[in-house]
This record gives C-alpha cells, sequence and structure tokens, in this order.
C-alpha cells in the first residue's frame, strides 16, 4: 500500500509550519504512526504533508506545579521518564508503555496521537482524568483549551486547519495523589476494547474511559461504575457488542480505582 | 521526485525519491537492500524493522523523507568483516528462526532493547518483540536467542 501521490516540506520552525499548513489539504506530519496508516489506506489524501518532526516541541518538564510535555514527545520518552513515576503521574508513563510496540513507541507521538483523536486512544484518557489542557497556536495567536473540550468525536477535535499543539499540560496533583490506567485491548491491534485511567487523592477521585463511546470522557461519578455508565452511549462493533463492552468499561474502572487507591496508600506509607 | 541523502549502513547514499514514497520501498528498490521485508504492510508485523538513529522502527510506516539527515541500519549492516553479529549469532545458534521472513525485524528489535537495557527479563524481551510477529518457530527460542545475545554481548564488554 502506498500513500496517494503527496508533497512533502520540512518545517524549519513553528511559524513555518503554520504558513505551509495554508495550503489546502495540508496535514501536519509528526511521527506519522496514525497519519501514514490512514494514507497508505487512503482514508487521508493530503495535498502536502508538513513534517513537523523537527521542530523543538520535545521533552517532559515540571515547572511552577505543573507538567509540559511538548506535543512531539515519543511514548518511549513517556514510558522511561523518570519524571513521571511518582505515583501521581504514573498513569502517563503506565499508559505509554502499553501502547502499540517498541517501533511504534519509538515514532509516534503524545500531540499526533490526540490531533489523530481515536476514540479508543489510550493516552487520551490518561491526560483526561489528570485534566490536561493543551496549548494551541495558529496565525491567528495562541489560545489554551482543556482536552475535554479539544475532543469533539470519532477523529474529530477542536484543532482549526492552521493550528498546531504546542505545549500539553498536566497540572500536578496535589500531594497524596496517584494515578493507574488499565485497559483490556484488543489482542492483533493492541487498541482498548475498554481503557480506563483513574486519578485518586484529597481533591477526591477522577476517572476516564476509552474505547467505550465516540470519543475518551470523563465519568460524571465514578462511585458506583454500573450507575455512572447508565447514560452513556456504549459502542458495539464485532470486536466486543455494547453489553459486552459496557462490562469491560465497568471492570477496567474498578481495577484502575483499586490500582490508584493502593499505590496511593503505598506512598504514604 | 526530491533528493533524499541518508547513511546507510555506515555509508553516505543519495537516491531520488517521491515525496510518498515509503522507507522500506526506498532502501529495497532503490539500495537493493532486501533484508527489509515488506510482510503485513501495516505497522503490525515488524518484518520491515530498521534502525533509524539507533532505534527500530517499522520502515513501511516512515516516509522516506521523514529520514533525510537520519543513519538507518539494516540487517545487511550488522555483520562485519565476514562475521556474524552476536545477535545473528545467537538466533542461528538458539533456533531462533525457522523460515527466516521474520528474523530481520526480530533482530534489529533486539538491538534496539539490548543497546538500552543489557540485562532484559524473559517478560522485558516478549514486550520489546511483541511488534515482531513469527508464524513458524514459535516465541520461546527467539526469546531464549535474545537471552543468549544478551549473554554474549555482556561478556563481550566486559
Amino acid at each position: 500500500m502506498i500513500p496517494a501521490a503527496v508533497a512533502y516540506e520540512r518545517a524549519s520552525d513553528l511559524d513555518h509550519a503554520l504558513e505551509l499548513l495554508g495550503e489546502p489539504d495540508a496535514r501536519a506530519l509528526a511521527g506519522g504512526q496514525s497519519l501514514l496508516p490512514v494514507m497508505k489506506l487512503r482514508v487521508a489524501r493530503p495535498s502536502l504533508v508538513v513534517d513537523i518532526g523537527g521542530l523543538p516541541l520535545r521533552g517532559i518538564e515540571k515547572r511552577d506545579g505543573e507538567l509540559h510535555v511538548g506535543p512531539l514527545t515519543t511514548w518511549d520518552e513517556l514510558a522511561s521518564s523518570a519524571e513521571l513515576r511518582r505515583p501521581a503521574l504514573a498513569a502517563i508513563a503506565e499508559c505509554a508503555r502499553g501502547i502499540g510496540d517498541l517501533q511504534v513507541r519509538n515514532r509516534g507521538t503524545v500531540g499526533g496521537s490526540l490531533a489523530h483523536a481515536d476514540p479508543a486512544s489510550d493516552m487520551a484518557a490518561a491526560l483526561l482524568a489528570l485534566r490536561a489542557t493543551l496549548t494551541l497556536r495558529s496565525t491567528q495567536g495562541e489560545r489554551t483549551i482543556s482536552l475535554t473540550d479539544f475532543l469533539l468525536g470519532p477523529f474529530t477535535t477542536a484543532l482549526g486547519p492552521q493550528e498546531l499543539i504546542t505545549d500539553v499540560v498536566v497540572p500536578v496533583p496535589a500531594p497524596g495523589s496517584a494515578s493507574a490506567y488499565v485497559s483490556v485491548e484488543h489482542p492483533a491491534s493492541g487498541f482498548p476494547l475498554a481503557g480506563a485511567a483513574a486519578l485518586v487523592g484529597p481533591a477526591g477521585e477522577t476517572v476516564a474511559l476509552t474505547g467505550v463511546a465516540g470519543a475518551p470522557f470523563v465519568l460524571a461519578d465514578p462511585g458506583t461504575p454500573e450507575a455512572a455508565l447508565g447514560e452513556v452511549d456504549v459502542l458495539g462493533d464485532r470486536f466486543a457488542p455494547a453489553e459486552y463492552r459496557r462490562h469491560l468499561a465497568t471492570v477496567v474502572m474498578r481495577k484502575a480505582l483499586e490500582t490508584a487507591r493502593a499505590r496511593a496508600e503505598e506512598d504514604e506509607a | 521526485m526530491s533528493e533524499l541523502h541518508v547513511v546507510v549502513n555506515g555509508e553516505e547514499r543519495s537516491l531520488d525519491v517521491e515525496a510518498r514514497t515509503l522507507l522500506v520501498h526506498a532502501l529495497r528498490d532503490a539500495l537493493g537492500l532486501t533484508g527489509a521485508h515488506v510482510g503485513c504492510d501495516t505497522s503490525q508485523c515488524g518484518a520491515c524493522t530498521v534502525l533509524l538513529d539507533g532505534r527500530a522502527v517499522k520502515s513501511c510506516t516512515v516516509l522516506a523523507l521523514q529520514a533525510a539527515g537520519s543513519e538507518i541500519t539494516t540487517i545487511e549492516g550488522l555483520a562485519s568483516g565476514g562475521e556474524l553479529h552476536p545477535i545473528q549469532q545467537a538466533f542461528v545458534e538458539h533456533h531462533g528462526l525457522q523460515c527466516g521472513f521474520c528474523t530481520p525485524g526480530m533482530i534489529l528489535t533486539t538491538s534496539d532493547l539490548l543497546s538500552r537495557d543489557p540485562d532484559p527479563s524473559d517478560a522485558d524481551v516478549r514486550h520489546a518483540l511483541r511488534g515482531n510477529l513469527c508464524r513458524c518457530t514459535g516465541y520461546q527460542t527467539v526469546v531464549e536467542s535474545v537471552q543468549a545475545a544478551a549473554a554474549s554481548l555482556r561478556e563481550g564488554r566486559s
């Protein structure tokens, strides 16, 4: 499978990238682990790919009570980051370690994945539970948006055509907090049939789910999983009919919460 | 067509590629390096794995132009002076292959793994090789081969 004919430009800096994205049907290319497969299937047929892979938007840094993750940070870098070993942020590294395989984790980026917006994206759940916000840059300037507002539906986001994610910001949870990510994967694709990220701590408990509905989402009240899922329009397909997927969702929710609670206790001890 | 400059197996190479050309096709068709195999062509099987700046990647899911300025290692670049690389030797000695189709990818992914973890557990090996599918030998002897390679490389270092 070979992509349809396309032009290629390597962006020299952020402004250059935004300018190149002014071309109709241009798409930004980061690690290419989501975009290239859909280009090979010719589901996506951009006129131009703007390679942003070399832009200095990579790395993990903690400052002023926030974790800043550059959108070009790879899954592998997240999985092996010392900054993410603390219990409060463990869900991110745990989630990254399970994504795809070693080769995909070497190339795939967090920003590329969020912009692709697969309804079964693992990392979206982890970042939603941790109340992440995104900084977006366009030719009009900069704006901040919560990840909840960014993810609109299957493969659909609030990102404008001439706009790029420039920062993924996670508020570092209060001391005594812990997080976890648990999923049941389709054994061949590795995508979650249902995945849950949990954050527990002094500020209460938050759970986000992925693979379950049209977009990953935060559950309103994670207290009782079955009740919390009651209103949700659960996806069904040949791999997991809606009823089974609903059951899986309650299982991963419980496990994510239990793991996060155990981590919080262990941290205190 | 665009001109692509890369270093492949230690040698500077220039070739003309289309923007849509995948790295695996550039390696196979333009440079004749057919050790990178096209298996599933959907980023699942890992037969096309090469090292891009030392890290294992699936060359069916990288545009050739994305590799501009990078160093690429294919299976052809591992042996030196007529001697197999220790990872290759370990796969031979421990029956880590049968038909051999998946082997270049297995070996290059192993190279990435052992470059960062010289003494992995069996679970670490299986986790690292998740993206490399073998349809004939089974994985037990592959894991044994990787462990033998790790031991051999550790010995070589000390």
